[in-house]
């Protein structure tokens, strides 16, 4: 296959996870500031996990109004990480890589596309924010669902979950980088409603309150859910999980092209510093030295593969 | 639902040549010229009709459209702040035309493009259609389409202009005159194809009453037909790629369709680079050579090192590969000689020089501006005439006579003046109609029609049907998506 396909793939799908990543993260920071009135600084941090408050702040300064950073969020042309700058840059990376997709798939893009064009082409009132933040996520869930549903398994499908599994282990660490101080034990002993309710969000943030329920019970306690995000091997958008689904696909590409190249080393390295520990290991050696190690190797990953697999040159 | 209206605009003919046109109203190919029934290619279809209810055709017509935005087959329209993706007009009346009228077609079509190749080849070797005085040395070397970096190649296999459009039009039970021929890059093949997918969804039952010609193997044989060009240097399974410009052209969804279904690469040209002799391909395992190019990228564009050194589009170095014989490019750079406008007007002779025979399908007569005595009495006809640049394309640059205002004359007569060697003029034709489905009912439209043929070393292949293109503005002649032009699905039927 072409590199510039393997590119285009690779991308498309981190577009489409970081769109979906991003309506969640609006989400949790809505239903924190209606259950919380006070809650308008929260907006700063849903930014900076974002990792949008660079750009917010050039546009608008420290004014983080409810309205203003849920619209550079979504749909803010100058913002280059708004989910509809997103969705048309999966698209146009839809369209260049179309030989390599199922018509379902290009379809399932498509049609994201053109119902989020629609939906985003003004600005959402807040009584229309939940239709569109669902419409959100069940249109790239759809085209995730039309890949896996369509999409042989062969090396266009593992670029594709590569882009996937970067960009959402890139989206939980910086869940933890943003919040890790109310997972951190001494947060424990204050046990107030206001950690509680972080905890919520962090859960909500990831989608996952459902699932650690079933796994750890009702109460949310910080050590637990630090370790569901990062070690958990059965929560889909865990550290551990994502590593895994990263470091399977470059191994299929190992396999099927017969090389060995620089990224299958770092991958390894990646896997066995976030797996072979526990989380009382992790927690004892510094949470938050633990999340910016993590991201920094996931981001050298990712230009690794790019490199690797020649995407540009 | 049966009242038949009919096309208000009748074009004047002009005194040398009433034969081309019609004195009565213009020949709609499913009501005829007047009085008599409906025509038999249609026959069942109007039976069809007949049972329908237009709201249910309304809803499938408007069905049409969401199926064609959901497939992405746009076009971008070029000028203009946002990029904006269009899709073009699909009408969901067909165009049917009966085997008997096609096998006549397909016969002057072969005739014809197997003339421009050995024209091609004649041109960039000996020229002995110049040396027979057939045609004007002048009309070669001093034209823009004539390439001198293609002097003494001959591509693989011998062929030029893989990939034609034949653009006809008719203007009567028997009339059919070549319009323009398409041998640089004709476009349009994908909507032939996908108008039938989309007709065959909406409306299986209509081809289970009508026997009507397949298209959808022209992928296919696309593939086939490059691969047998394939150079010496190939293996036994040549590799293919489509070269486009990027998802920004005006034809992208068309490049990487073809692309997709002939199962090719669709490379850009930084995906590929010159290396030990050979254009390869930037591939996740390193750089891979090509056999077979089909190139979407105009001659201008395709080497910066040989053509426009400012083209980002191309492949430094690819034509000295093509010259070394290690590539073939369909078509071939320096085919645009063959569907220049000036040198249309000498098809009949070069289709007579090259094959013995005399030509099956009629040309439009043409007059060549920059002949004094042409020029003087074009100048005095304008207002019955059409008058195109010999370079232009896409409807653009062009005066249509009976239609145009005083002022539109008057300054297409100060261009005349000016450069008269850079235009042609031709009678207005009444061209045929077709009926399309508007708000108000069936109503005729003028159409035109693009086969598309393929050429290879052992064999001329031409799908049955093509595009065909409508003027959906009452009584327009201007059929081209770009002016408002929209498409019909194209039946061959059985014969």
């Amino acid at each position: 296959m072409l590199g510039k396909t393997a590119g285009g793939l690779y991308w498309m799908f981190r577009y489409l996870e970081r769109s979906e990543n991003t309506a969640r993260l609006i989400e949790a920071g809505q239903r924190l500031s209606l259950t919380r009135p006070s809650g308008e600084d929260e907006w700063s941090s849903v930014l900076e996990t974002a990792a949008m408050h660079w750009g917010y702040q050039a546009a608008y300064g420290a004014d983080y109004t409810r309205e203003q950073v849920i619209d550079w969020m979504l749909r803010d042309k100058d913002n280059p990480s708004s989910v509809l700058n997103l969705i048309c840059m999966a698209r146009n990376n839809a369209k260049t890589v179309r030989t390599a997709l199922t018509r379902e798939v290009w379809e399932g893009v498509n049609e994201c596309y053109m119902v989020l064009c629609n939906k985003l082409a003004r600005k959402v009132a807040e009584r229309d924010l939940p239709e569109v933040l669902q419409m959100i996520r069940q249109r790239t869930a759809y085209v995730r669902g039309a890949t896996h549903g369509t999409m042989l398994r062969n090396d266009f499908y593992d670029f594709s979950r590569i882009g996937t599994f970067v960009e959402r282990a890139d989206n939980t660490a910086r869940i933890l980088d943003v919040k890790y101080y109310v997972l951190l034990p001494s947060a424990m002993s204050v046990g107030s409603s206001l950690d509680n309710v972080q905890w919520q969000t962090i859960l909500r943030s990831v989608s996952a309150e459902g699932g650690f329920q079933i796994s750890y019970g009702q109460d949310p306690r910080p050590r637990e859910i630090a370790q569901f995000l990062i070690l958990d091997k059965r929560m889909p958008r865990s550290l551990s999980f994502c590593t895994d689904k990263i470091r399977d696909n470059l191994g299929y590409l190992m396999a099927d092209y017969g090389t060995r190249l620089k990224c299958h080393d770092m991958a390894d390295k990646l896997a066995l510093r976030t797996m072979q520990r526990s989380i009382d290991e992790v927690l004892d050696d510094g949470l938050h030295q633990f999340i910016q190690e993590y991201l920094k190797s996931v981001a050298e990953l990712g230009n690794q593969i790019e490199v690797d697999y020649r995407f540009y040159a | 639902m049966t009242a038949r209206s009919q096309s208000s605009v009748v074009y004047p003919c002009t005194a040398s040549h009433s034969g081309l046109m019609n004195d009565r109203v213009n020949f709609d190919e499913m009501w005829g010229s007047g009085q008599e029934s409906i025509r038999d290619p249609y026959a069942d279809f109007n039976n069809w009709f007949q049972d329908e209810n237009p709201s249910r055709l309304r809803k499938k017509q408007r069905e049409a459209d969401d199926l064609f935005r959901l497939t992405g087959i746009t076009f971008n329209v070029y000028g203009r702040a946002e990029a904006a993706e269009r899709l073009i007009p699909f009408d969901i009346i067909p165009r049917i035309i009966s085997g008997r009228e096609w096998s006549r077609l397909s016969r002057g079509i072969e005739q014809r493009v197997r003339a421009i190749n050995a024209f091609l080849h004649d041109i960039y070797h000996r020229q002995e259609i110049v040396r027979a005085g057939r045609i004007p040395a002048e009309m070669i070397s001093k034209n823009v389409a004539f390439e001198p970096k293609m002097i003494g190649v001959t591509p693989p296999g011998g062929v030029y202009t893989h990939i034609v459009g034949i653009d006809l039009v008719r203007t009567g039970p028997d009339e059919f005159y070549v319009l323009e021929d398409n041998a640089r890059t004709p476009s349009g093949v994908s909507y032939m194809l996908e108008n039938r997918e989309t007709m065959l969804q909406m409306f299986p039952e209509l081809f289970s009453r009508n026997r009507v010609q397949q298209v959808s193997n022209y992928p296919k044989m696309l593939r086939r037909s490059l691969a047998a060009c394939a150079p010496n240097c190939a293996g036994d399974r040549p590799r293919v790629a489509v070269l486009t410009p990027g998802i920004f052209n005006s034809a992208y969804y068309e490049h990487s369709f073809l692309a997709d279904k002939m199962g090719v690469e669709l490379v850009e040209g930084h995906d590929l680079r010159v290396v030990d002799g050979r254009v390869q391909m930037r591939t996740t395992e390193g750089y891979q050579p090509i056999d077979v190019l089909y190139r979407r990228v105009d001659d201008e564009f395709l080497d910066p090192l040989n053509f426009n050194p400012e083209s980002a589009l191309g492949i430094p170095g690819i034509m000295d590969v093509y010259r070394a014989g290690n590539i073939t490019i369909a078509n071939a750079p320096g085919t645009g000689i063959a569907d220049d406008k000036a040198i249309y007007s000498y098809m009949p002779d070069i289709v007579e020089f090259y094959t013995g025979e005399k030509a099956i399908l009629k040309n439009v007569p043409t007059w060549r501006c920059n002949d004094p005595e042409s020029l003087s009495y074009v100048l005095d006809n304008l207002e019955d005439l059409v008058v195109k640049e010999v370079h232009g394309s896409g409807g653009y640059g062009m005066l249509i006579g009976p239609t145009a205002t005083k002022k539109d004359i008057a300054e297409f007569r100060k261009k005349l003046k000016a450069r008269p060697g850079n235009y042609i003029a031709q009678p207005t034709l009444s061209l045929s109609t077709v009926p399309t489905f508007t708000r108000t009912g069936l109503a005729p439209r003028h159409v035109d029609l693009r086969p598309f043929v393929l050429v290879s070393p052992d064999k001329v292949d031409i799908t049955p049907g093509g595009l065909t293109r409508v003027a959906l503005k009452k009584g327009s002649l201007v059929v081209n998506s770009s002016q408002g032009g929209g498409t019909k699905d194209t039946w061959v039927l059985e014969e």
